[in-house]
């Protein structure tokens, strides 16, 4: 009877640890998809502002909040560097002669001096590029520029722009930039396939490059802080990785927006000059 | 054994994909090198080149970023 019981506990104890195993079998299969604590992408999460409810496309969300705050905080700047317009500069003035200074060389050192007409447009891209980055690096804020969907809209907009202006500023000479006239003969029609190809993929590298590097750096933060989670209080060895990480991304932050404009002078140059 | 094969092959997938990034660094590493070799050669010639040293490091760095995002889709979205 004893015997009995035992075995039927002895059972019931077999059924519960398996039972145990199986759940933690799923906890471990659940971690191992989630990977750590602190999970790298949470912090990519686009969420309404008020309520649950679904997206749509005039939603108030926290990407549009951070965005507007971007645009806010340039104006702010233009606007308050630019009222006193004295001989010696005020601190934010210097600031606003600073980013106009160097954006401006940077159109007519890259594009040429005709395409200064499109400075206000680079210019814009620049400033609200730069500001979304370093938005990005405030701790518990929100990167809009590691969204793809926001990148490929900055950059299509820049490859419609091009386009656009080059047929219009050349008509069908244009289309010279793909006929590669020092090239042999034979060579001409693969290399008019290969430069097409490269046309339509720079709007596709030229948002990932930027979404890409964004997104990778603040996830890269966000697994050290995971580790630095685990460790508790000795984790000296994460902080001071992501105080090195940090740094590098503040780097990252500007060479990326520096690298996206003079990307679209560069494509700007091509479309107000198309010969090869 | 938890898991099945599509989980085992898309894990391996984004650790060869995370290769990418490894061989796009090598070429990161080789357009700063040569630049620094070049700008010592000629150093007052160094300062205009900046922007096409940012343009080739941009290139070589994007087909890196493209096998990131190859791992991560292969983690997190497949």
């Amino acid at each position: 009877m004893s015997g009995e019981a035992e075995t039927h506990g002895e059972d019931a104890l077999a059924a519960t640890g398996a039972d145990a195993a199986a759940a933690h079998g799923a906890d471990a299969a659940h971690s191992a998809n989630s990977g750590l604590q602190i999970h790298p992408m949470d912090q990519f999460v686009v969420h309404p502002l008020f309520g649950d409810g679904p997206i749509h496309w005039y939603t108030p969300t926290n990407v549009t909040l951070w965005m507007a705050i971007a645009v806010l905080l340039i104006a702010l700047m233009m606007v308050v560097g630019t009222r006193g317009r004295a001989i010696v500069p005020s601190r934010f003035q210097s600031i606003a002669e600073l980013a106009y200074g160097f954006v401006r060389k940077m159109v007519e050192d890259v594009a040429g001096k005709d395409a200064l007409p499109f400075f206000p447009y680079i210019m814009t891209l620049f400033m609200f590029i730069v500001f979304a980055n370093f938005l990005g690096l405030v701790p518990m804020s929100f990167t809009t520029t590691a969204h793809i969907a926001v990148t490929a809209m900055l950059a299509l907009a820049v490859f419609l722009t091009v386009t656009i202006v080059g047929f219009v500023k050349n008509g069908t000479k244009f289309l010279g930039l793909f006929w590669v006239s020092s090239a042999p003969l034979p060579l001409r029609p693969i290399l008019a396939i290969i430069e097409l190809i490269s046309y339509f993929v720079r709007p596709v590298s030229h948002s990932i490059r930027l979404g890409g590097n964004m997104m990778a750096g603040h996830a890269v933060i966000k697994v050290f802080a995971g580790f630095a989670g685990v460790l508790g209080v000795g984790a000296v060895a994460p902080i001071a990785a992501i105080t090195a990480i940090y740094g590098l991304e503040i780097l990252v932050a500007f060479i990326q927006a520096y690298v996206f404009t003079i990307l679209t002078c560069v494509y700007l140059k091509d479309a107000l000059h198309p010969s090869h | 054994m938890e898991g099945d094969i599509a989980q085992l092959g898309q894990f391996i997938g984004a650790g060869l994909a995370a290769i990418g990034s490894g061989a796009s660094a090598i070429g990161v590493g080789h357009v700063a090198g040569n630049f620094l070799a070049g700008a010592l050669r000629n150093p007052s010639a160094a300062a205009g080149q900046t922007a096409t040293l940012f343009i080739g490091i941009a290139f070589a760095e994007a087909l890196g970023i493209f096998s990131f995002l190859v791992a991560l889709l292969l983690m997190f979205a497949v």
